[in-house]
């Protein structure tokens, strides 16, 4: 039998069991709290999560590849998840059906918004061109915003963490600005949340109400094909 | 349980395999969404496609499990940006800056224009 603990570590710290088992628990807990606080913006179960298990893997000094070879188990169940959205669109397509033009109205402008704002804003502070390109496809789904930024000759990987912060930064803003702002038509929020955050964004979305979740899937899922087309039009014009 | 799993992988293969095949800009599980919703709709119509997954609560059931636990799926990829946190401390500031002030004026710009076009269109309907 084994009995040096280093050793022990060493097999397990190698195997997917343990870092699997990590998200999973870190997240249980997270979204405990979540749930703990009444799902208060600041206790956002994606942001404690990945924090906490970053903390883990520096003090470990685990590489991401070897984390990843876990929790890719976990990652890898975003696409199936974005198919069942087909679920909760399809028990709510009255309501989806009769808001048809506000959705694409609302479509143009927030894609429109979310590329402009980025690229004109980074621009104005003072941002490297290859960073502003980067940061231009922030608003989509982080695979989609890879492949565009990768079209661009940016750095996909500042790409995905623009995309990242940006997701969590919805997620946490949406629900204070808009009762700030006394909007209480929860397809209208949802939509702009799935435009602005992504999946993050409709994954609070969900949390928050179930047709606000709908709307933000809707939004998310026609984002991302027009982003595709916005961003390297948007950028031809707007940077020399 | 499983079959209703295999359905949506199903879906999701079938849209990659669009996507790739004709090589669209857009996500396969997009594609695969709407395969999905048409299956559900068509059920509808034609209740003889009304089995396996299809009947009852299946894929519903499943999907509402997959969509319970949204965030949950996001952690992996958050967990990479933890790691390259220098790269946003090279750009400082500035770029989380950029970021929080785009968020918040898509947020505002998207939920202004769908009140406002929804106003219009009911205004429309009252009108005729």
């Amino acid at each position: 039998m084994n009995r040096d603990p280093f050793s022990l570590w060493v097999y397990l710290s190698q195997s997917p069991l343990l870092w699997l088992t990590v998200t999973l628990l870190v997240y249980a807990v997270a979204d405990a709290v979540s749930l703990w606080t009444d799902r208060h913006p600041f206790a956002n179960p994606v942001l404690h999560s990945m924090w906490i298990i970053g903390v883990f893997l520096k003090l470990t000094d685990t590489s991401y590849s070897t984390y990843f070879d876990g929790a890719q188990f976990v990652h890898f169940l975003l696409g199936p998840a974005t198919v069942a959205l087909a679920v909760p669109l399809y028990e709510n397509r009255k309501v989806v059906a009769s808001a048809i033009l506000p959705m694409l109205v609302a479509l143009a402008a927030g894609s429109i918004t979310a590329v402009l704002s980025v690229v004109l804003l980074a621009e104005a502070v003072g941002l490297p061109r290859e960073v502003i390109l980067s940061m231009a496809p922030k608003s989509v789904t982080a695979g989609v915003a890879m492949g565009i930024s990768e079209s661009l000759h940016a750095d996909p990987s500042l790409t995905a963490v623009a995309v990242i912060l940006t997701g969590i930064m919805g997620a946490i803003t949406v629900t204070p600005l808009m009762n700030r702002m006394h909007i209480t038509d929860f397809r209208a929020r949802g939509f702009a949340v799935g435009i602005a955050a992504h999946g993050i964004g409709t994954a609070r979305a969900f949390q928050v109400d179930e047709v606000a979740g709908v709307f933000a899937g809707i939004a998310m899922s026609l984002n991302a094909l027009v982003t595709s087309l916005l961003v390297p039009l948007a950028v031809t014009f707007l940077l020399r | 349980m499983i079959a209703s799993l295999s359905l949506i992988l199903l879906c999701q293969l079938a849209g990659e395999a669009f996507v790739r095949g004709l090589g669209l800009p857009m996500p396969g599980p997009v594609i695969g969404l709407m395969i999905l919703l048409v299956l559900l709709l068509a059920r509808d119509r034609f209740p003889q496609l009304a089995r396996g997954p299809l009947q009852g609560d299946g894929v519903e059931s499943a999907s509402r499990g997959l969509l319970a636990n949204l965030s949950l799926l996001f952690v992996p990829a958050g967990v990479g940006v933890v790691q390259k946190l220098d790269l946003i401390v090279n750009h400082g500031i500035a770029f989380l800056g950029v970021l929080v002030i785009s968020v918040l004026i898509t947020l505002l710009v998207t939920v202004a224009t769908f009140l406002l076009a929804s106003r219009l269109l009911r205004r429309g309907e009252d009108l005729s």
